[in-house]
């Protein structure tokens, strides 16, 4: 058998380079990878640690909002403190992930390229309205977090393409988010329903906009129009609540497994967005 | 192609190694520098059971590939005991019986010390979410939370 090649270049036009190669993998956090290639469901050619590219490792806050390299780790996102008081739904989906083990390693990036529709920080990320900033052969663009993942382990990103970083928009005033998962425990477990919220108040205390994140309820996470749509114009009175849960019942595809039926995730996806609604609404009222 | 080359530190020492692309830095710890203290339980991130330090954060070293461990920090459970003097949380262990097999041990030991370095006086129920990703098929978890958190009181009268 071949032999891996290892690869840590250390810009972003060395890794499209060497993540050009016919069986090319990127090592960010390797929570998955490494599981992966234990287990024998991959055996790459090379193994491309994109960890030692500056840009893909930084946290920065600029006069537009965050930028959040594609490998930097729960630990660090959840101990930067800025971010954590801009993003709190963000930080805390992402920081559901795994054990305090897992957190030292895994990254943003991975969680969404690993394209898993249970992945945890996905809907925190959709609710949010983040961008990736992905390269490739073509130079970088940029993409909508709802725009990457299509399937299970599939993605929009092309042959060599990788996500260097997200960018996270400074909120209006009075914006709240929040992440709540559904788990028969408490803890290290894959979600059954994740909803993420993201919602922004007026003066008076009218919705102004809303997103609404939905995962492991379809083949990928989604985003719900409908469900945000349910509360702008209202004060996320009841019966705003009642219909942006409607809607996220409403979106859900799900599939039956021992975690949860089609009935109870579809019900459980209505009743959780709501409560996200309810813990975004108070944090966007500065609770 | 050939192996690679990889200096790192390892509990304060200069070490040199060789290793293949797929050897995980338990791999190496354990086969190449005959650090046999930390555990191979799962092998993916679930047990932690291989529970490491890397450059002052907790990892699973299943996880990790050797070749990562280049230019970077790592301390086991060998490192975590000064000469023949246990540290307060090993001896706990020893006297609240908070093992039977001792597979889980180390990891669990070396888990523990990096969540009383960042927080010294946490209360049980953080140190049960701190010390969910190490698995122990034997005690139940009571003894080694008990362990942990006379340990953290002790070391906080010494400190």
């Amino acid at each position: 058998m071949e032999a891996i090649e290892y690869a840590r270049p250390n810009t972003i036009d060395d890794a499209v380079r060497r993540l050009g190669a016919a069986g090319a993998r990127v090592l960010a956090g390797g929570t998955d990878l490494l599981v992966q290639l234990r287990g024998g469901y991959t055996r790459p050619s090379v193994i491309v640690d994109i960890k030692g590219i500056s840009e893909l490792r930084r946290i920065e806050q600029t006069a537009s909002g965050f930028r959040v390299g594609a490998a930097v780790a729960g630990a660090e996102l959840g101990a930067h403190a800025a971010f954590a008081a801009q993003w709190p739904g963000v930080v805390e989906a992402f920081q559901l992930i795994g054990s305090t083990q897992i957190q030292g390693r895994a990254s943003l990036g991975g969680n969404l390229c690993n394209a898993s529709p249970a992945a945890d920080s996905v809907p925190a990320l959709i609710a949010a309205g983040a961008r990736c900033v992905i390269a490739g052969a073509g130079g970088t663009r940029e993409a909508a977090v709802e725009d990457i993942v299509t399937a299970p382990g599939k993605t929009t990103l092309a042959a060599g393409e990788f996500i260097v970083e997200f960018l996270f928009a400074t909120p209006p005033a009075k914006t709240g988010d929040a992440y709540l998962r559904f788990i028969p425990r408490t803890e290290m477990d894959i979600a059954v329903v994740g909803v993420g919220v993201c919602l922004t108040l007026d003066g008076s205390g009218v919705c102004t906009a809303a997103r609404v994140g939905l995962g492991a309820v379809a083949p990928r996470p989604l985003l719900v129009p409908a469900a945000g749509a349910a509360l702008v114009g209202t004060t996320v009175d009841d019966a705003a609540l009642a219909t942006l849960a409607a809607a996220a019942s409403a979106a859900c595809n799900p599939i039956d497994d021992k975690r949860g039926t089609i009935e109870y995730r579809t019900k459980v996806a209505g009743v959780l967005a709501r409560r996200a609604a309810v813990a975004a609404l108070a944090r966007a009222r500065g609770q | 192609m050939a192996k690679h080359h990889v200096s790192t530190t390892v509990n304060g020492d200069q070490v040199e190694f060789l290793c293949e692309t797929q050897q995980t830095l338990l791999d190496v710890l354990r086969d190449e520098l005959e650090l046999t203290g930390t555990k191979e339980g799962c092998g993916t991130g679930d047990c932690g059971a291989c529970s490491v330090m890397l450059d002052g954060r907790l990892v699973c070293a299943c996880l990790v590939l050797g070749v990562e461990a280049e230019g970077h920090s790592i301390t086991t459970i060998e490192g975590v005991a000064k000469g023949n003097d246990l540290h307060p949380i090993q001896q706990q262990f020893l006297d609240d019986a908070a093992l039977q097999c001792g597979i889980c041990t180390p990891g669990f030991i070396v888990a523990a010390k990096a969540l009383l370095e960042q927080n010294p006086d946490p209360t049980e129920t953080e140190v049960r979410f701190w010390l969910a990703g190490n698995l122990c098929r034997c005690t139940g978890y009571d003894k080694i939370i008990r362990a942990v958190m006379n340990a953290a009181a002790k070391m906080r009268e010494e400190a």
